[in-house]
């Protein structure tokens, strides 16, 4: 008997390689496999129903970056309208309805002579994504589509070329960003890099993976970001956990407690980290981050940072804004329950607190009412 | 003797094709034996033991190996091309070789299902999910980290099978009964673990297997829970929190463990549709060859003299394979015959 069999396997668990070099490449290697295609020009801007209540100054920093700090093409077109997308995952419009609408926007930028489409707001994000693919895969469902929005305006439509959402824009420009960076993500009195929670919108990836940079499951779009300009980010248990809208859970009062509840669990897992910020991509998230600490303060008299503030939740945008130097009042930092102030210290930045409620030239003399367990940074007096 | 001018050409030298080139070669046939890796033995040359009475893998792999001096292997070879040549086939090789045959048994086995794909799982991410064949060359190379024990340990069945977000419909069919097994193992090395198999459905088919799982309960203490993985992450202390689904009560659950232990299930083999089509056979829906009548012959293709055996129709164990490899040789010993 001659067996060929010689036992040469290796070890499989290597002990010199550290949990986190093995994390990163295990990550890398998702990220690989994630990538999209992002135009480095000429977008056609879609805002946000909710965003524009919500984060006023996200889009219009968003428009300041790319039109006056990275010289970029982009049009801010004022006859769009809502996508209808939160009708449509409240099962309010039909499905149809909302491809027409979609359909009509389409069709406006086709009108303005773009090809770049790019939604505000991550559940359009999803939307557009959803039908482009519907119709891909069902081309009878289009020419429907096509002709319903013929018969109510008589307008046509090319489909986008590409379509991205703005913070995979901001992804592709970070490092043109960078570049022009007056802060990084960096405590100014230690040296460390701040620690950072991201918090990615359901609808940016995980009904269609390979549309997010990064995928689903360990998306980098946010992570590139943070990482280029200097920050750390923070993995917890919970990361993936909704942040408490999902729509139903909150649209429905009744359920208002599921919310809540998410929400909880997010913050309970992620205190340890000792996160300096939570930064995300959607128009919920951020929201519901931000006032449930209110809330889950005054419900359970727990706030999840040392100091009484809690932890500030900002958009992309903001982080960018913030990265670049922009005055925090004019990005809207004042619109947040949470007090940005804490972080604006950590960073060392040179802000005027005194102008937290100048609207123009207005100061508004009146403050919002203060919590009674959430501490809000001095109100916008000098200390 | 007629029958010593025939040959036989074995793709594949798993389990599957030595046992068949054993018996051929038993039989009087010359046997060339062509193999992508550089060793004989397959998947099960990578085993610790086997279930369900815990022999070693080597008493298998030897076995099969008995007539090794008998065979030709072209190892680290792959096909490159391959056409009928009169009654024959003649097939070349990355090596630049030309083989003829008169007959060929496609043995190519399976892949092992790679658990990257389940990325919600984290495997190549956190450290501590391992896949069964990670575990079983754990066994074998010495468990890692022996002085730090881990104490609890969790076995994620159908991992890559009956799951159609993977792509694949079918039932692995020996994952459960590897990971009851490789739960015992754990206990028996790690003898104050807590053992937990998150399962789909326990599928206990062949004789002692039902036993086996008895004593996983009784005498190891493991926990069965029927439940679903939704996901994994790392808690601060690098111990893994799993969110499962507790199937039977409906219930959202999670658990904190040291191990996480993937029940990688069986692919076709990567080159089966390359060698299909040099062949001329059809693929089943999921990739594995098609047998021409695969109720009653399994190892007959379409094809004149091609044949087929072990998991290159589907998930086998290892008594199925070796069964289906002599029944693959019996079968193209009586076409040479008639081919005489």
């Amino acid at each position: 008997m001659k067996p060929m069999i010689v036992n040469t396997l290796s070890m499989y668990i290597p002990t010199t390689q550290t949990n986190i070099d093995m994390e990163l490449k295990g990550k890398e290697r998702i990220w690989e496999k994630y990538q999209k295609e992002i135009p480095l020009n000429d977008y056609y801007y879609a805002r946000s129903c909710i965003r524009q209540n919500f984060w006023p100054g996200s889009e219009q920093t968003f428009i300041r970056i790319l039109q006056d700090e990275l010289g970029k093409n982009i049009l801010d077109e004022k006859h769009h309208t809502t996508c209808s997308g939160i009708a449509y995952h409240c099962d309010v419009v039909p499905l149809e309805t909302t491809m027409t609408i979609v359909a009509r926007q389409f069709s406006l930028m086709s009108e303005s002579g773009y090809k770049h489409f790019v939604p505000s707001c991550i559940t359009s994000f999803g939307v557009y994504t959803e039908i482009l693919e519907t119709w891909h895969e069902f081309p009878e469902i289009e020419e429907k589509i096509r002709k319903m929005l013929s018969e109510a305006t008589g307008r046509t439509f090319d489909k986008p070329e590409f379509l991205v959402h703005p913070s995979d824009v901001i992804y592709a420009l970070r490092n043109e960003i960078l570049q022009k960076a007056k802060y990084r993500l960096v405590n100014a009195k230690t040296g460390e890099p701040l620690k950072c929670v991201d918090h990615i919108g359901c609808h940016y990836a995980k009904m269609f993976p390979e549309k997010g940079v990064g995928g689903a499951e360990f998306p980098h779009v946010l992570v590139g970001m943070i990482e280029a300009w200097g920050g750390e980010v923070v993995d917890y248990p919970e990361r993936r956990t909704c942040c408490g809208f999902g729509f139903r859970q909150y649209m429905v009062q009744a359920n208002r407690g599921y919310s809540i509840a998410c929400t909880k669990r997010k913050f309970d897992s992620m205190e340890s980290y000792k996160p300096d910020l939570i930064v995300t991509n959607c128009p919920g998230c951020p929201y519901f981050l931000d006032r449930w600490q209110y809330v889950i303060a005054e419900m359970e008299g727990k706030v999840y940072t040392d100091d009484g503030y809690g932890i500030p939740v900002l958009t992309y945008e903001e982080l960018a804004g913030l990265v670049l130097g922009y005055n925090p009042w004019e990005l809207g930092l004042q619109m947040h329950q949470v007090s940005v102030e804490p972080l604006l210290e950590k960073m060392g930045y040179e802000y005027d607190p005194t102008d937290k409620y100048v609207v123009g030239d207005k100061n508004i003399n009146t403050r919002p009412e203060t919590p009674n367990i959430l501490k809000i940074f001095n109100h916008g007096e000098k200390e | 003797m007629e029958k010593k001018n025939k040959n036989v050409l074995i793709v594949g030298a798993g389990i599957a094709g030595m046992e068949a080139a054993a018996q051929l070669s038993e039989l009087g046939y010359e046997i060339n034996v062509i193999e992508k890796e550089a060793l004989s033995g397959g998947h099960v040359n990578q085993w610790y033991k086997t279930f369900p009475y815990f022999d070693s893998s080597k008493t298998v792999v030897d076995f099969t190996s008995r007539n090794n001096e008998k065979l030709n292997f072209f190892t680290e070879t792959e096909i490159t091309f391959a056409e009928k040549n009169g009654l024959g086939f003649k097939i070349n090789t990355d090596k630049n070789r030309q083989i003829l045959a008169d007959a060929v048994l496609l043995a190519t086995g399976f892949e092992v299902f790679d658990a990257h794909r389940k990325e919600e799982y984290g495997y190549g991410i956190f450290k501590h999910v391992i896949s069964n064949a990670d575990l079983e060359r754990n066994f074998i190379n010495g468990w890692p980290e022996e002085g730090n024990s881990p104490r609890r340990f969790a076995f994620i069945h159908c991992v890559g099978s009956r799951d159609a977000k993977a792509g694949n419909l079918y039932c692995s069919k020996v994952c459960c009964a590897t990971a009851v097994k490789q739960a015992i193992e754990i206990r028996q090395h790690f003898p104050n673990s807590e053992v937990y198999c998150l399962y789909m459905d326990l599928r206990m088919f062949g004789k002692h297997y039902e036993e086996m799982f008895q004593a996983a309960q009784e005498k190891y203490g493991i926990h069965f829970v029927r439940a679903r993985l939704s996901e994994v992450n790392q808690n601060m202390d690098n111990t893994l929190l799993i969110k499962v689904e507790d199937t039977l009560t409906s219930r959202p659950m999670k658990l904190t463990v040291d191990y996480i232990v993937l029940m990688s299930g069986m692919e076709p083999a990567l080159k089966s549709s390359e060698l299909a089509k040099f062949f001329g056979l059809p693929l089943d829906e999921n990739g594995f060859f098609e047998s021409a009548q695969a109720l009653v012959s399994e190892n007959k293709t379409c094809v004149e003299g091609v044949f087929l055996a072990g998991a290159a129709t589907g998930p086998k164990t290892i008594v199925e394979t070796i069964n289906d490899a002599r029944s693959a040789a019996l079968s193209i010993h009586h076409y040479l015959q008639n081919l005489s």
